[in-house]
């Protein structure tokens, strides 16, 4: 059964959302799912691009109130 | 009966916690209502920022150590067994001699550590600067480089973020001076898809490197090293040839976080104002061991530091929170042997570094001096 883990990254500049997912994913199950909240608008573009170039799956895209909420699965 | 603070990990954040609150909590320390315990792994305190220099013959081994117990202030009972359990329910931490030490309030100030096990290979086939021995082997190399392919490999989570940078730009600067730079290629790899995650430090990092024809792979997400063909590959299918591999090792959090069922990967959910343990009121959490989304640096640690001093004494004081932290970080930036520039930035401002210049140089050579007041909590 899939873990969703939550990474509040909303107002993160250094490492950022995307650095943040990285460090993440490496520390749960293929299958898992990880949930990133960000408030940069670039990483509604950053993050698929990444997941795509490393052949994650991505799960969604959702604006919320001031922030993007964007759900990865742990594919390998 | 003495409300007791015990803060596990003498590193920065823990040392400069412990010497701001005997400061502040200097009546209660001598009347005995406050009691202010240490647990250390070592009995030296090292300034790791120094380590960056050292593989350049920059900063000798002796400058990075002080004895910790000069360093702390003498009202602190600093105890050399670090904790090997911590159990949040019963207040108490055990350490690796079988002692066990209650508090009232807790300090987890444990930090993070390397981690080049973690990806196949990389321990046998890499330098790196992040440890005193890495520091010294990295040094070795370098004497004995005589030209060739140097990749300066970066991998996450990492403590100080912009480290890899000031080692690529060190590291020309250090092969021009030796005269061996038109014989070597420098390849910088990076996780995404560009120089650094900051994207201001990226865009000014990159005409610096055409500038100096440093090459880069970006997008390279590391998977394993091979030491007998001396190559390294990507998770994206890159591979690249070295005769020098400077890799960023990946981190963890310490192992007694992960035993004690505090953190995954090491690192201790904290909430991002106050600084606490969540779902904990005596508990605060400090430095790299917290897993607030912000950069694990000596900076991060001290900021922090001066909050928690705040809210510890206030509490112990007047029963009351004091502040909560506000995400700042300041971080120099070596941009060669000569130059320097810096960022800062906290949870509402964003970071826009100026350009380098000779004067921010002389000023983070200066604080490698000066970090000792920091640690003493007097700068």
């Amino acid at each position: 059964m899939a873990v969703k883990q939550r990474i509040d990254a909303r107002g993160a500049f250094c490492p950022g959302p995307l650095m943040e997912l990285i460090a993440a994913l490496k520390l749960v199950e293929v299958g898992d799912e990880v949930e990133v909240w960000s408030s940069d608008k670039g990483s509604v573009s950053d993050i698929p691009q990444w997941v795509n170039k490393v052949h994650h799956e991505m799960v969604g895209v959702t604006p919320q109130e001031g922030y993007w909420s964007i759900v990865v699965r742990k594919a390998k | 009966m003495a409300k007791k603070i015990l803060i596990v990990g003498g590193g920065l954040a823990g040392t400069i916690i412990a010497n701001g609150l005997c400061r502040q909590l200097r009546g209660e320390l001598s009347s005995g209502s406050v009691a202010l315990t240490m647990l250390g792994a070592t009995d030296t305190h090292m300034y790791q920022p120094g380590l960056l220099y050292v593989p350049f013959g920059r900063m000798r081994e002796s400058e990075l150590f002080r004895d910790q117990r000069k360093v702390l202030d003498r009202r602190v009972r600093f105890v050399v067994d670090p904790a090997k359990h911590i159990d949040i329910d019963k207040k108490a931490v055990t350490t690796q001699s079988g002692h066990t030490h209650n508090y009232d309030f807790l300090v987890i100030a444990t930090g993070s550590r390397i981690r080049p096990d973690n990806i196949p290979g990389m321990a046998e086939g890499a330098h790196w600067f992040y440890d005193l021995e890495g520091a010294r082997k990295m040094r070795d190399a370098l004497a004995d480089f005589k030209g060739g392919k140097i990749v300066v490999n970066v991998n996450v989570p990492h403590k100080c973020p912009v480290a890899p940078l000031e080692v690529t730009f060190m590291l020309r600067d250090y092969l021009a001076g030796k005269g061996v730079l038109d014989k070597t290629e420098i390849t910088y790899t990076y996780p995404i898809g560009r120089l650094h995650t900051l994207e201001p430090v990226a865009k000014w990092a990159s005409p610096e490197f055409d500038r100096f024809g440093i090459k880069s792979e970006i997008f390279f997400n590391t998977k394993s090293v091979d030491p007998k063909a001396k190559t390294v590959t990507s998770e994206e299918g890159t591979t690249l040839n070295y005769d020098l591999l400077v890799a960023i090792p990946p981190h963890t959090g310490q192992q007694v976080i992960t035993d004690s069922n505090l953190g995954a990967g090491g690192w201790v959910p904290t909430e991002r104002n106050t600084l606490l343990r969540e779902g904990s009121s005596n508990v605060f959490v400090v430095g790299d061991t917290t897993n607030i989304p912000i950069s694990k640096a000596g900076s991060t640690a001290h900021f922090e530091a001066d909050t928690i001093i705040d809210n510890l004494a206030s509490l112990l004081k007047e029963d009351r929170w004091a502040r909560n932290y506000d995400g700042k970080v300041f971080c120099f930036v070596e941009t060669g042997m000569h130059t320097g520039t810096y960022v800062w930035f906290n949870y509402t401002t964003p970071p826009n570094p100026g350009p380098p210049s000779q004067m921010v140089h002389w000023f983070k050579l200066a604080y490698n001096r000066l970090y000792w007041l920091s640690a003493r909590g007097l700068l």
